[in-house]
């Protein structure tokens, strides 16, 4: 994509960009911004985290607040995959196939100590960590957590929406 | 692997999946569909998508440390899920709780069913499209929740109800609260009568669909509000009654016809009787003394100083749970040494109590029943909510066995969507509560 | 009174059968030969019994005792308000009894159930499949030689 160079540059304070590179930073600023303030999640919700997740998108916690209200009930609309409670080995490949289908730019937020590392539950039946099998963006430890602790993980999600680098362009992410 | 439906589905039929990651907010289960057209021909329900093994893994833990794993079934309601294990390990052997911490356990235990219907209620309308009840239920189960936290310490997952009573004793303006939270809680389920029960919608989805006969309903081991829709009475706190039950006066509410409104309205009117059991508990709470947290020093120098020989009675305990402390032990947990925890005054001052607390937590020592069985239930969200204990003396159980109500409940399922449209799957799966920790255990 | 009387009346009705009543704790168990459950459960549905409910139908395994697995029935007299508890016990060689499907709706997926988690076959049962277990999985987790963390995952996991 061709840049157009900018003669004009603003002076000594900041640090010198080269041009193309300032607007490609500017754009992904923007991009950015526009991302995290428009997240559509799916919840992916099993167990008991999934009456906290409740709470927190209602009235008294809200997270519409922070753009995350509207719930997208397919993996094609949404951008971030909300794991909540816990996943069993005949539950992993369903996560693996709605992950899968979740087009890109998309984000994996483990909701509760289940699906961060299996909980209390070390047994046969459970997978220790949804991060065996698909890659994680945030933890939300809590079993179940507060929703206080669930808004604090959608900030830091949207911390690092903000600074990764976007991906604008077709880029299938390495797993 | 071809599940029994698609072995069986006939030519010119369409498989429908309504696979186990829900948008209606259930849980994990998975409905397949014979479809001709939008009329359901056949149907197959798959489960065991949140088995977690608690069954095998409270083999491996003893008696005080599984309390935990019982409040992860029947996530909404996790007082009576601990109250059931509790008591059942309480029969067999016959320790005595006291009166206040009986009266705690009811009003602990009601509110927990006042939240498991509004939830259950909740989701089944925001399904048929009343997302407004939703938001409202919500609002009021929010104001349960904080009574609930303020007196056990945490919203949903509590482990309060403990082996010989409760965790701690209530709070000093718990009356506040809960007055507060029983006045919410009148105002939206007035205000849900309003908007559903005459609603033609509402009732169009609901009225006759998916009707049980009791006859059916009996044979497929019904218990709970499913079974009091179809207008049998059976109500395990008047059948069987437990704790305080027997002294406090409320109705049982039937239904008429089995549909899905009359599961509706059979759970409202729960509600309403729920909150009558809550105020009536509440006038009859023995009293208590007003505890004051010892203002002397913290334990870690009461240890250093009892090793001077120079014992201490009054400690200053950091306020985790106010109402655990000592003067408080006599009207909350039993009497009987062997299976509550010791007051924390006592662990940290004399060598008896550091005794007592090691060896109740000790491995092998700690609460050992005597060898045998038992069964007890109470009367959960869903119905009857029964735990079968088979102990062999040492101190974890050898088999701990649920009767989990919603697993028959489900059971049903296939039966009463047959010969209905596919949007009727919706309202009748949201009226039986299905909770997939219980279901699947 | 009552509890007396069914339990009496079970060792008088099926005396070579029955083999052990006993009310421990409040609760009336009675131990039986496999072979005569669908008798015994059909005779105690009817009047004036009426124990029309099948509350709760599970396993326990003795590992170690022969025989190794005991079944476990309680049934519910809705009329009489009662409780019962029925006990059978099955060897490792022969791990079959019947199913009470024709007589309770809900034994269907009890007993998929205790197929899943103990092997145990029920004759006469409709559709014996797994329930919660997934269909590659090998062995019955909840007995006592299956150990509690030995997982077989579905998908190829990392770490």
């Amino acid at each position: 994509m061709g840049m157009r160079e900018k003669s004009s540059m603003p002076e000594a304070k900041k640090k010198r960009l080269p041009p193309a590179q300032f607007i490609t930073t500017r754009f992904n600023d923007i991009l950015g911004w526009a991302r995290k303030f428009s997240l559509f999640h799916y919840p992916f919700v099993t167990a008991c985290c999934g009456m906290e997740y409740m709470s927190a998108a209602c009235a008294h916690f809200d997270i519409d607040r922070f753009g995350a209200g509207w719930t997208r009930f397919s993996p094609r609309q949404s951008d971030m995959l909300l794991v909540v409670g816990t996943v069993t080995q005949k539950l992993a490949p369903v996560l693996r196939t709605v992950y899968d289908q979740m087009t890109e730019p998309k984000w994996v937020v483990a909701f509760g100590t289940c699906a961060v590392s299996g909980g209390i539950y070390d047994n046969y039946a459970v997978v220790q960590g949804i991060d065996a099998i698909i890659p994680v963006d945030v933890y939300i430890p809590g079993c179940p957590p507060r929703p206080e602790t669930v808004l604090d993980g959608l900030l830091k999600l949207q911390e690092k929406i903000q600074k990764q680098e976007q991906e604008w362009r077709w880029k299938k992410r390495k797993f | 692997m071809p599940t029994r439906i698609q072995k069986e589905a006939r030519q010119g039929t369409m498989l429908l999946n309504m696979g186990p990651s829900h948008p209606a907010m259930h849980g994990t289960i998975r409905i397949m569909l014979e479809l001709d057209s939008e009329r359901i021909l056949n149907s197959e329900v798959e489960v065991g998508y949140l088995h977690r093994g608690f069954e095998k893994q409270c083999e491996n833990r003893t008696y005080f440390n599984l309390l935990p794993y019982t409040d992860r079934l029947n996530y909404v309601s996790p007082l009576i899920n601990n109250l059931g294990y509790v008591m059942t390990v309480e029969k067999m052997f016959g320790v005595e709780v006291p009166e206040r911490a009986q009266y705690i356990r009811v009003i602990m235990s009601e509110l927990s069913r006042i939240s498991d219907h509004l939830t259950c209620l909740a989701a089944m309308a925001m399904e048929c499209g009343a997302f407004t009840v939703f938001l409202y239920k919500m609002k009021a189960r929010e104001f349960i929740w904080d009574v609930i936290e303020q007196t056990t310490g945490a919203r949903m997952t509590t482990s309060y109800i403990r082996i010989g009573g409760v965790r701690a004793d209530l709070e000093p303006n718990f009356a506040a609260a809960l007055e507060k939270a029983i006045k919410e809680t009148r105002a939206v389920l007035k205000d849900v009568h309003g908007l559903l029960d005459k609603n033609k919608i509402f009732l169009n989805r609901t009225r006759d669909v998916a009707v049980m006969t009791p006859e059916n309903a009996i044979a497929y081991g019904w218990t709970g509000p499913c079974l009091r829709s179809t207008g049998v009475y059976y109500d395990v706190r008047k059948a069987h009654p437990y704790l305080t039950y027997n002294r406090l006066n409320f109705e049982v509410p039937l239904g008429e016809r089995g549909d899905n409104f009359d599961r509706y309205l059979v759970r409202m009117k729960e509600m309403d009787q729920s909150l009558r059991i809550i105020e009536q508990a509440a006038t009859h709470l023995p009293e208590t003394p007003a505890g004051v947290m010892a203002q002397d020093v913290e334990p870690a120098e009461a240890i250093k100083e009892s090793r001077r020989k120079k014992v201490r009675t009054g400690v200053r305990l950091s306020p985790n749970l106010e109402g655990s402390e000592k003067d408080k032990y006599k009207n909350i947990l039993a009497a009987e040494k062997g299976y509550v925890v010791p007051p924390k005054e006592e662990t940290y001052t004399s060598i008896e109590g550091l005794i007592n607390h090691f060896m109740f937590f000790m491995r092998g020592h700690g609460i050992r029943p005597p060898q045998g069985e038992v069964y007890f239930s109470v009367e959960g969200g869903n119905g009857e909510l029964g735990f079968y204990i088979v102990s062999d003396g040492t101190d974890r159980p050898y088999r701990l066995h649920l009767r989990a109500p919603c697993f028959h409940i489900v059971a049903a399922l296939e039966h009463l969507i047959k010969g209905r449209y596919v949007a009727d799957v919706i309202p009748t799966f949201g009226s039986m509560n299905m909770i997939g920790g219980e279901l699947d255990r | 009174m009552e509890e007396k009387k069914i339990l009496d009346l079970l060792k008088l009705k099926f005396p070579e059968v029955v083999k052990d009543v006993s009310t421990t704790l409040g609760d009336d168990v009675a131990v039986i030969d496999k072979e005569a459950l669908l008798p015994l459960v059909k005779f105690l549905k009817d009047k004036p019994y009426e124990y029309t409910m099948l509350l709760d139908l599970t396993c326990v395994d003795y590992l170690g005792e022969e025989p190794r697995f005991e079944m476990v029935y309680h049934l519910f007299s809705l009329p009489q308000n009662k409780r019962l508890r029925i006990k059978a016990k099955l060897g490792e060689k022969d791990l079959r009894i019947a199913s009470l499907t024709a007589i309770w709706k809900n034994a269907n997926w009890l007993e998929r159930e205790v197929y899943d988690l103990f092997g145990v076959s029920f004759e006469g049962h409709p559709d014996l499949r797994r329930i919660f277990m997934y269909d590659g999985f090998e062995g019955n987790p909840l007995r006592k030689d299956y150990p509690l963390r030995k997982r077989q995952p579905r998908l190829r996991l990392r770490e």
